[in-house]
């Protein structure tokens, strides 16, 4: 048994840097760093986790993942309040965005019935199309989700005197939500639950045999993972005050994809990393280089990390940190393993 | 001078993709699904059901409706149109999709550039045909071309991660992210639009009666030439393929390695040199689908997207890996997308996709997939 | 242990751009308009527009010289705001040219309410909600939008060809609800009609419209086709093979030059195709003439003729320039003073004097035009009309015209 007084031991140095950085961060940060930078890093490295949870722990890629987090996002102005006068229903916000997240977590295990029946690489097909066909959807449809246009004027809730789209506390919501998913998903992963989904993910035929419900845990897996992505929703149409059918577009599925292989599907760290990248191209790349050829760009970053570097930017930093290591320690064994179990351990 | 042979390319097209479903042409459908055929023959009510609403469509497309008819449907000349545009739509779809599904059926490779290659071989076909003034030309270049494509990637990159079919996906992806901004560096924005060779410009007459005027004269109905082409081309590569599969040493290989890849491997067969064939015909296919595509539509930035989403749809409906399941799944989903245009125009595109989760439900593997 | 040097590199990325002040003297104007995807090429024609206008005063205005800092959006409203945002919270920048579309024009109004000491005038979205319904008051437009662009066509098509019935055929979004309530409206009010069962809106991107030609009905008298681009070049082509024989109504992008100039067969049958938009390529007079001259001294490389997308950046920098000019390039007060000049401002512009209602939106000049055959074959859009000061209502006043309800595809009824 592990008391948790030793188990917040075991956590490394590093990681209580990182924490205390991203805690004081606004503090010296502009508000637009804080905001748009800070907050949306954390909001698409969300989505990201959620898509790391299911590629990385059950073998399972969802280029859903951004609809899931449409569907939360999408709830608010139906079911809430919106300046467009098609629905918004006017429901109190602490009902409003559990509901959120509670109808997108019920769409995403929805999601996974249907896709994961079928063998591991069927998935990513079968996702890619339930997320076109419900972008086409809420672009044709009017009464409900106000089509083409979508919605605006969704706004941000006040209370304690605080309003939570002002960037310093909106940034503490999005840090908050995301190191509790992020906590949650390194815990998770060595609970039984984590265990076995990735024992079924390396040999499902095996697990079968062994009695455990493949599909259940699958299916399971998806609605954790609609959990994450629906907070990620609320937070995202929080942010831009407004939803529409470009939000949830298939050229955003992939962003989520690259975002989520480029920074790694080994350790839930990983998904934020590719976002912060992500995110400081998408503003700042327009200085260095042609806007034009943005997406070669990240098409060829996206490339290179597939082929020369399969755990993205968690696995340069692994290698770098082995190769110092091994230096430290004269010829000893890199301790980098191939298991997704022993690499976190190592980064813990 | 067209109208017979088209006529019966039609009813030859539509037997060819009926007949496994009905259980007619014994030949065609035991080389496939048997198991479904002898299904469908132990249920003679659906079998009569589907000849019951063959002959009840055959009228509808020859017969004069009557009144109530077209109270009830609208005026025949949308409807039979429509039907016409259909077919002919699901004659391009299974250009595209039928390459996408042959490289997925052997090498469990999601071919996600698949779009991508499409367009190119639109752009090239352009290109050549521009050149050259031959539309012909153009078209075969724009097959070997994207055939010689395939096979260096087949070689160069596939070959280099195979058995991981995940990491495939994922370099499938970033090269369709890649080529098509280098596509719109190199063709920017405009839309392009090949000339047919001018003996399939314009509209043929058929043998078919759309009204009756009130001096008691025939309207026959008119059709536009070039898209009763591309359902005789779609046919022509459909049993071609068929041949292919069926009659052929290389697509014995083929098919034995879709059942089972491994056992193809322990016989000795130089699998390398099977892949790298496969991908080269379902590659040029995408290519060749351009240059068609680009005829009887257009091809803009956009349109990989448009044709890889449509393969995808196809080949979930049909079933992955199936050439049959390519063309029945062309044919629902392009008849679901003109009726849906022409019926209800704003829905159409969801449509289609409401059939591929329906299927999904209730046969996850496809119409025409192995459990 | 290992996370923190690249932590430690990104803090002093945030410190070292958190620092980037703007230099006290000089004017920061911030440019967003689609530089990537496939409507680069329309947002690299808008980047023209405000550069013509700079290059005019010499990138400087009121004595002080003015830094243009470009942003990208690709076309969605949330990555206009997230540019936006950008440029006026991280670059600094007092005003702000854009957006392109619609839908993210919409967006950009709203963000504006919530930076009040910054200017905002349009780049060339064109959506009638951006200024007809909850303006904002620091959002300034001085190119016409969608509804305005069709005035006289309407009143054109029932006078002068007769044209009593129509069939409509739109794409599925706010900028063709627009455009056909901006030609309905007067058309049927004159006694004409478009039924509800004759209009067919098909989704964006369409490329097959074979089943719609085939639907269409046979007994109106022309069909009014509110398309753009790839669409309207497959309908046009389309429509011509299935043997259709109907005259044709054009939206203002439906036969402009990027759909008569496209690759492929020319489509003769368009030929005395009338529409109306805010520019016309073939225009003589003297200060287009101009304007277009400059166009091609400056960019050789550009279009054969500036777009409505150059000429709509073009005019709004421009307005902003000339306010600048009058404060003497004082923005201190957060920019207040050259605001008051901007709602009052009247001036020269290609297309004919330009002015702003109460909320803020242009009244200026609208062309009616026709496709005809050129002097070596190809098709241009001649003008037949220029229709000037077109207000945003239509000639009505603003509470009635409110009433006319927001566009919609079944506004107006027009039964």
């Amino acid at each position: 048994m592990t008391t948790p007084r030793s188990y917040l031991g075991q956590i490394q140095p590093g990681w209580w840097v990182l924490a205390a950085f991203l805690l004081v961060y606004p503090w010296f940060a502009t508000n637009f760093f804080t905001y748009q930078i800070g907050g949306y890093t954390l909001i698409l490295g969300m989505i990201a986790l959620s898509l790391m949870v299911l590629a990385g722990y059950g073998g399972m890629v969802s280029l859903a993942q951004i609809t899931v987090a449409g569907v939360a996002a999408y709830t608010l102005p139906i079911f809430g309040e919106n300046s467009v006068g098609v629905l918004g229903l006017g429901w109190p916000e602490w009902v409003l965005y559990p509901f959120a997240i509670l109808i997108a977590a019920v769409f995403s295990t929805l999601v996974g019935l249907i896709s994961v029946r079928t063998e591991g690489i069927y998935t990513i097909m079968i996702t890619l199309a339930i997320a076109v066909s419900f972008f086409f959807f809420a672009r044709q449809n009017y009464a409900l989700f106000n089509g083409f246009q979508g919605f605006s004027g969704v706004d941000a809730p006040s209370f304690w005197g605080i309003y939570w789209r002002d960037p310093m506390p909106f940034y503490y919501l999005c840090l908050a939500c995301a190191a509790f998913f992020f906590c949650a998903t390194v815990y998770g992963a060595r609970s039984t639950f984590g265990l076995t989904l990735q024992a079924i993910r390396d040999n499902p035929r095996r697990m079968g045999a062994l009695g455990y419900n493949v599909t259940a845990h699958r299916v399971y897996a998806f609605f954790l993972a609609g959990l994450i992505a629906g907070t990620a929703g609320v937070l995202l149409v929080l942010f831009n005050g407004r939803v529409s059918p470009g939000t949830i577009g298939v050229d955003i599925a992939i962003d989520i994809l690259v975002i989520a292989v480029v920074g790694g599907l080994r350790h839930p760290i990983g998904p934020f990393l590719g976002a912060l990248a992500f995110v400081l191209l998408e503003n700042f790349a327009i200085d260095l280089i042609d806007r034009e050829r943005f997406n070669t760009v990240i098409g060829m970053a996206f490339l290179l990390v597939v082929f020369f570097s399969p755990d993205g930017l968690i696995g340069l930093w692994q290698k770098a940190a082995a190769k110092m290591r091994r230096r430290d320690n004269h010829g000893a064994k890199p301790t980098v393993k191939s298991t997704g179990e022993e690499t976190q351990a190592d980064l813990a | 001078m067209h109208l017979k042979t088209v006529l019966g390319e039609i009813s030859g097209y539509a037997i060819m993709l009926y007949a496994p479903i009905a259980g007619l042409g014994g030949h065609i459908a035991n080389s496939y699904r048997i198991e479904v055929v002898r299904s469908l023959r132990q249920r003679p009510l659906l079998t009569a059901l589907v000849l019951l609403l063959a002959v009840v469509l055959l009228w509808m497309i020859f017969a004069v409706w009557p009144e109530w008819l077209v109270d009830a449907l609208g005026r025949k000349k949308t409807f039979v149109n429509t039907l016409l545009n259909g077919l002919t739509l699901a004659g391009l779809y299974f250009l595209v999709a039928s390459g996408f599904t042959l490289v997925f059926g052997l090498m469990r490779n999601v071919n996600l550039a698949h779009g991508a290659m499409y367009l190119l071989g639109g752009y090239i076909g352009y290109e050549v045909a521009e050149r050259t003034g031959s539309w012909i030309l153009g078209a075969a270049v724009a097959f070997l071309a994207l055939a010689i494509i395939g096979v260096v990637l087949q070689l160069v990159v596939f070959r280099r991660m195979q058995g991981d079919d995940l990491r495939q996906t994922l370099v499938t992806i970033g090269i369709s992210i890649v080529a098509a901004d280098l596509m719109l560096a190199v063709w920017s924005g405009t839309t392009y639009q090949f000339q047919p060779p001018d003996w399939l410009f314009g509209a043929t007459e058929l043998p078919i009666i759309s009204a009756i005027r009130s001096s008691g004269d025939a309207v026959f109905l008119k059709y536009p030439t070039y898209r009763l082409a591309v359902l005789f081309i779609a046919i022509v590569v459909g049993v071609a393929l068929w041949l292919f599969l069926n009659r052929t040493k290389l697509g014995m290989m083929v098919r034995a390695g879709v059942d089972d890849r491994s056992m193809l491997e322990a016989t000795g067969v130089n699998v390398n040199l099977v892949f790298a064939m496969v991908f080269a015909i379902g590659a040029g296919l995408a290519g060749f689908a351009g240059v068609i595509g680009g005829t009887a539509l257009s091809i803009a930035p956009g349109e990989d997207v448009r044709y890889l989403l449509a393969s995808l749809v196809v080949v979930i409906v049909g079933g992955m890996g199936s050439v049959t399941g390519a063309a029945i799944g062309a044919l629902l989903i392009g008849m679901a997308e003109q009726f849906g245009l022409a019926y209800f125009p704003t829905y159409g595109v969801v449509l289609t996709f409401l059939i591929m989760i329906g299927v999904l439900a209730f046969r996850p593997q496809g119409l025409m997939g192995q459990a | 242990m290992f996370v923190k040097p690249k932590m430690l590199a990104t803090s002093v990325l945030a410190l070292s751009l958190a620092t980037t002040t703007a230099w006290a003297e000089d004017i920061k104007m911030g440019a967003i308009a689609v530089l990537e995807g496939a409507f680069a090429v329309l947002g690299e024609d808008s980047m023209r527009g405000v550069e013509m206008a700079l290059e005019e005063f010499g990138y400087s205005a009121g004595g002080k010289s003015i830094e243009l800092i470009k942003q990208s959006s690709d076309a969605s409203p949330d990555s206009a705001v997230r540019g936006a945002r950008k440029l006026v919270e991280q670059d600094g920048v007092q005003i702000l040219v854009g957006p392109l579309s619609g839908s993210e024009g919409i967006a950009i109004k709203d963000y504006s309410k919530t930076q009040p000491d910054v200017t905002f005038v349009n780049g060339s979205s064109g959506a009638q909600d951006t200024t007809l319904r909850e303006p904002s008051e620091n959002f300034f437009r001085f190119n016409t939008e969608g509804a305005q662009w069709m005035a006289g066509l309407g009143e054109y098509v029932y006078n002068e060809k007769g044209y009593r019935s129509l069939a409509v055929v739109s794409e599925d979004y706010s900028f063709p609800y627009t455009q056909v309530f901006g030609f309905l409206e007067p058309f049927c009010r004159l006694g004409g009609s478009a039924p509800q069962d004759a209009r067919f809106y098909v989704p964006i991107g369409n490329k097959d419209y074979s089943s719609v030609i085939a639907a269409l009905p046979d007994e109106v008298d022309a069909i009014y086709v509110a398309l753009g681009g790839a669409d309207a070049v497959n309908f046009l082509t389309q429509y011509e093979q299935a043997g259709g024989d109907l005259p044709l109504i054009g939206g203002s992008i439906t036969v402009d030059q990027t759909v008569l100039g496209s690759k492929g067969r020319t489509r003769e049958f368009v030929i005395g195709t009338p529409s109306a938009g805010p520019i016309s390529d073939t225009w003589d007079d003297p200060r287009w003439q101009a304007f277009v001259a400059t166009y091609k001294e400056m960019f050789p490389d550009g279009f054969p003729s500036p777009s409505l997308f150059a000429h709509a950046y073009y005019i709004n920098t421009k307005a902003a320039l000339l306010a600048l000019d009058e404060v003497g390039g004082d923005v201190s007060d957060g920019g207040a003073k050259m605001r008051e000049v901007l709602a009052a401002l009247e001036f020269e512009t290609p297309t004919g004097m330009v002015k702003l209602d109460e909320r803020r939106q242009a009244i200026g000049s609208i062309f009616l035009t026709e496709v005809v055959e050129g002097p070596d074959g190809n098709l241009l859009n001649k003008t037949i009309k220029v229709t000037e000061n077109v207000n945003q209502t239509l000639g009505v006043p603003y509470e009635k015209f409110l009433e006319y309800g927001a566009v919609s595809r079944e506004n107006p009824a027009c039964e």
